[in-house]
């Protein structure tokens, strides 16, 4: 039996007054990490718009302790709080709160390290694709064509996939997720931070801001991008790979909604012109051959 | 009990004997012996520690951080460029307030790629809000790694210590070195105190996030001030020191012979041992010569440096280090400190040194001598010690 939002902790760890955009993406990570594992964690948080999310000095919204750290950092402030908790015998879940340019640009070295020291911590990567906290500039994690305010004509390059770069790590714990799908990401927190060793929750995190979309769509734009097939939903447990939530029934194309659609709902694609989109049709597709592969 | 250490070694035992147990370590010469001997403590069982095998000193210094947010009595150790590549994390560190213990085997800074000693690297942390205290000797290395702990963790302080030692003269040179007893170091400095803050799923803070301008200067004065008020714990610390193992190392500056001197040598590290030949040879000589080795960087200990040269008549401020388009660090500081004295000395300043190069005793005898008549002739330029002419023409 499933996880059922009535289930959940009523409880709320990241406080009203927070300090995000209207419809943010991260904020609503924050408070779902908080109904996943409670106030037993200890969280790291780089530089990044969980930043500033939290508020300013002396207040905080999130009531949990919270370490803030430099931009390339998280990983291995993550490691130090993991050791040295292990030899005090302190069992607290670890975790990373990081974004993409964290995660797979300036954050990267950091965290191939702890994965390969196999630190017992969680990273949560919040991708909102994109530098959005000092104003939304292209990251690794950008998608081909995305406007942003350094590429104005539309990235030229195709995204890193940085799960598969972790998951190359050989960690016990990878996963997809989106917080469109709160049941599958929560329980997929549950269930990775009972693992020892590094586990690593990618999270797709549609920003209105940057994207440029209405802020009350956010829900909505994170399901188109499931739904298109353009985000896919997996885990990878001790190496075995698994489709989860919907991505389970889209291995078929006829069963995936038009990858425009995804594409229309945001203001960062609509200088696309009708090569770029099918460059980003074709890669949506080649992503899903390479699945079915697994 | 002695025994023969190297200056690498030596910082290894103070770290055991602070009973460190947090090591973050990334190699780089001239320092990987420290973190290659603390791997096989903690291998042996020798040392009760977690040991995290980074896989950078800006990592090294991140985990160090995370170790000490919960508690852990950290220490790690790097050199050059690899402190010039932590150095985000060690602004981060001290202004976490957190007692971080680091050793330096000072080395030269490329390109061109130079192994040899020099006090740049250490020098151009000077800003980042660390304790800096230079050692002498092998024996000041352990004594100090020892002392730096206890420094960091007094409640009037909390804030991380570099202790600097010069690469290969001390780091790789042996010494006949006395191991303190582990009781009376335990007496000395007793287990870290979890007091103020730990970050813990019991007690939670939010560490480190958005200031405004409205509290950030306040904070930035209290790191300050701690940071000055050290003096004085340094200061205690060297006395109980002393009381216990009988050695003292004159706290924040090593004074020797500067009390009557007309010319005094200013310098950081080993080849103060050379200065303080040459001072002795110039007093056969009837020559009243001076040094002053100044042993904490950080806090500068300006009041005492005035106190000790406002009667000198001329000073030589010898930096084996550079600020290019400036000058030497050590000399501005020493000039600052002086500034606002009514009758100040002649002080000039020296390049030497710098990539390993030898500085002998009669280097500093000359030294000596050029700054007497540099004083007599009114020359205040600054003197770059045995440049080689050739390679400059080629
Ligand atoms: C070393 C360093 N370089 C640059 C910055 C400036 N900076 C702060 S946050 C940020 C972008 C963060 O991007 P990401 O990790 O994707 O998180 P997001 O803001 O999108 O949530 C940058 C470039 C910094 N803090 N530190
Ligand atoms: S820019 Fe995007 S991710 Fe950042 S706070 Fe605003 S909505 Fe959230």
């Amino acid at each position: 039996m499933s996880l059922q939002i009535k289930e959940l902790d009523r409880k709320e760890y990241l406080l009203p007054g927070h300090t995000a955009c209207p419809g943010c993406p991260a904020a609503m990570g924050l408070r779902l990490l908080g109904k996943a594992l409670g106030s037993n964690i200890i969280l790291v948080i780089p530089a990044s718009c969980a930043t500033i999310i939290q508020g300013a000095f002396p207040k905080t919204s999130l009531t949990v302790p919270v370490i803030n750290v430099p931009f390339a950092s998280s990983a291995a402030i993550a490691s130090g709080i993991n050791g040295a908790l292990g030899l005090q015998h302190k069992d607290v879940n670890v975790v990373v709160f990081a974004g993409d340019g964290g995660t797979g640009d300036i954050g990267l070295q950091a965290l191939s390290g702890a994965a390969e020291r196999g630190e017992n911590i969680l990273f949560i990567c919040y991708d909102n694709e994109g530098y959005e906290n000092t104003g939304i500039q292209r990251s690794c994690s950008t998608p081909y064509g995305a406007w942003t305010t350094t590429t104005i004509k539309g990235k030229q390059e195709k995204r890193k996939d940085i799960p598969s770069i972790i998951a190359a790590h050989g960690v016990p714990y990878v996963a997809t997720a989106s917080v469109s799908y709160p049941l599958d990401f929560i329980e997929k927190v549950r269930k990775s931070s009972k693992m020892k060793g590094l586990k690593y929750i990618h999270l797709h995190a549609p920003c209105p801001t940057g994207w440029r979309f209405p802020s009350e769509k956010t829900i909505e734009v994170g399901k188109l991008a499931v739904l298109t097939g353009t985000w896919i939903l997996f885990e990878i447990e001790y190496g075995s790979f698994r489709l989860t939530g919907p991505s389970r029934f889209l291995l078929d194309k006829g069963k995936r909604r038009p990858v425009e659609e995804y594409l229309k709902a945001q203001g960062r694609f609509k200088h696309l012109n009708s090569e770029m989109i099918k460059r980003i049709v074709e890669e949506v597709e080649s992503k899903w051959v390479e699945i079915k592969r697994l | 009990m002695l025994k023969v250490l190297s200056g690498n070694h030596s910082a290894a035992f103070g770290a055991l004997l602070s009973r460190i147990n947090f090591v973050a370590a990334y190699p780089i010469t001239p320092q990987t012996q420290i973190i290659e001997k603390l791997a096989e403590f903690v291998d042996n069982g020798v040392l009760n520690a977690k040991y995290v095998r980074v896989e950078s000193e800006h990592s090294a210094m991140a985990a160090c951080v995370g170790a000490s947010s919960v508690g852990a009595r950290a220490f790690t150790a790097s050199s050059s460029h690899g402190l010039i590549y932590m150095a985000e994390m060690a602004f981060w560190a001290s202004a976490s307030r957190l007692p971080i213990v680091m050793a330096i085997s000072c080395r030269a800074l490329g390109p061109p790629w130079n192994i040899g000693n020099e006090h740049t690297d250490i020098l151009a942390l000077r800003d980042s809000g660390w304790i800096q205290i230079f050692a002498e000797s092998n024996q000041e290395v352990l004594d100090t790694v020892i002392q730096a702990y206890r420094i960091a963790e007094d409640e009037r302080v909390l804030l991380p210590v570099m202790v600097g030692l010069d690469a290969f003269t001390l780091s790789h040179t042996s010494e006949p070195v006395e191991l303190p007893n582990q009781e009376t170091v335990d007496h000395f400095l007793p287990p870290r105190s979890d007091k103020p803050y730990l970050l813990s799923p019991e007690n939670p803070f939010t560490f480190g996030n958005m200031s405004n301008p409205t509290e950030h200067m306040e904070l930035r004065f209290m790191h300050h001030t701690a940071l000055r008020d050290a003096k004085n714990v340094i200061l205690e610390a060297d006395k109980e020191w002393e009381s216990l193992f009988g050695r003292s190392y004159g706290g924040l500056l090593d004074e020797f012979m500067c009390k009557d001197a007309e010319v005094v040598i200013v310098v950081i590290g080993a080849s103060s041992g050379d200065a303080k030949e040459a001072a002795v040879v110039l007093r056969k000589e009837g020559i009243k010569a001076g040094v002053l080795r100044i042993r904490v960087i950080r806090p500068f200990p300006s009041e005492e440096v005035r106190n000790l040269l406002s009667r000198v008549k001329a000073v030589a401020v010898v930096d084996r280090d550079l600020s290019p388009g400036s000058g030497g660090i050590l000399v501005s500081e020493v000039k600052s400190a002086l500034y606002n004295l009514r009758c100040r000395p002649f002080v000039k300043g020296y390049i030497v040194g710098l990539g390993g190069r030898d500085v002998t005793v009669g280097d500093y005898l000359a030294i000596f001598r050029r700054t007497l008549k540099s004083y007599e002739e009114g020359d205040v330029q600054e003197d770059w010690f045995n440049l080689n002419l050739e390679v400059l023409e080629k």
